[in-house]
């Protein structure tokens, strides 16, 4: 195997525990639940997006394979990771036992979760985008 | 085979993924909320699945990309049935 592989290889190796360890100090150390989902989120998917890296590039250096087992992985963590963090948001929103117990959101309004037919069920405002719908005339 | 720089990154990242789990079995045993539970046993799962790759990097062998795309489909399923079940108090309506 080349050095310059190796050596790539290992950087990814580190900077993937880094961010693992990162990512899990955050889930203890951030204050707010809100906050806390934050952390893991996005940096474990990092640093688990690291390790993908390096296992293929360390397969391909030393057998000679291309292997694709690890992009699917890869495709799947990153398209469940932000259904995951959805559903866990709504539980924190929706688990609250007092109202204050909830940062205000950025807009004004409640949360859109509350919203009895807002545009997170989809239901839009009567007469917004009926033209915009339309095909082209001419 | 595998040079001395791989073994030494590949025991770095296996020393701060076991460290990752024994903080959030910590987040799952004090987490004031369920919603916090649940977000640590899933980083838990993320966890669990870097170390499989990294044990099939160290002993060179593939089987371990089908353990490990196992593990993330039943992590995502049994983490988004658990936040359905407390949402709407049943899994499949």
């Amino acid at each position: 195997m080349a050095l310059w592989m190796e050596i790539l290889i290992s950087a990814l190796l580190v900077l993937a525990g880094i961010f693992a360890i990162v990512g899990s100090f955050g889930l203890i150390r951030l204050p707010d639940p809100m906050t806390r989902l934050h952390a893991p989120t996005k940096a474990t998917t990092l640093g688990i997006g690291g390790v993908l890296i390096a296992s293929m590039l360390y397969f391909w250096g030393a057998e000679g394979r291309v292997s694709a087992h690890e992009l699917l992985i890869t495709l799947f963590l990153f398209l469940s990771a932000p259904i995951t963090a959805l559903f866990i948001a709504k539980v924190h929103l929706h688990q609250a036992e007092k109202p204050g117990a909830l940062p205000a959101p950025g807009e004004a309004g409640d949360w859109a979760s509350f919203a009895p037919d807002g545009p997170a069920r989809g239901v839009r405002p009567a007469g917004e985008g009926d033209e915009a719908d339309a095909p082209p005339r001419g | 085979m595998i040079t001395p720089m791989i073994s030494a990154a590949l025991t770095f990242a296996f020393a701060c993924f076991a460290l990752g789990l024994v903080l959030n079995l910590w987040r799952v045993l004090t987490g004031p909320a369920a919603s916090d539970r649940i977000l640590a046993l899933d980083t838990m799962v993320i966890n669990a699945i870097a170390l499989l790759i990294l044990l099939g990097i160290w002993q060179g062998s593939a089987i371990y990309f089908e353990v490990s795309m196992l593990f993330a489909l039943v992590g995502f399923v049994s983490t988004v049935a658990y936040c359905r079940f407390l949402l709407r108090g049943d899994v499949i309506e």
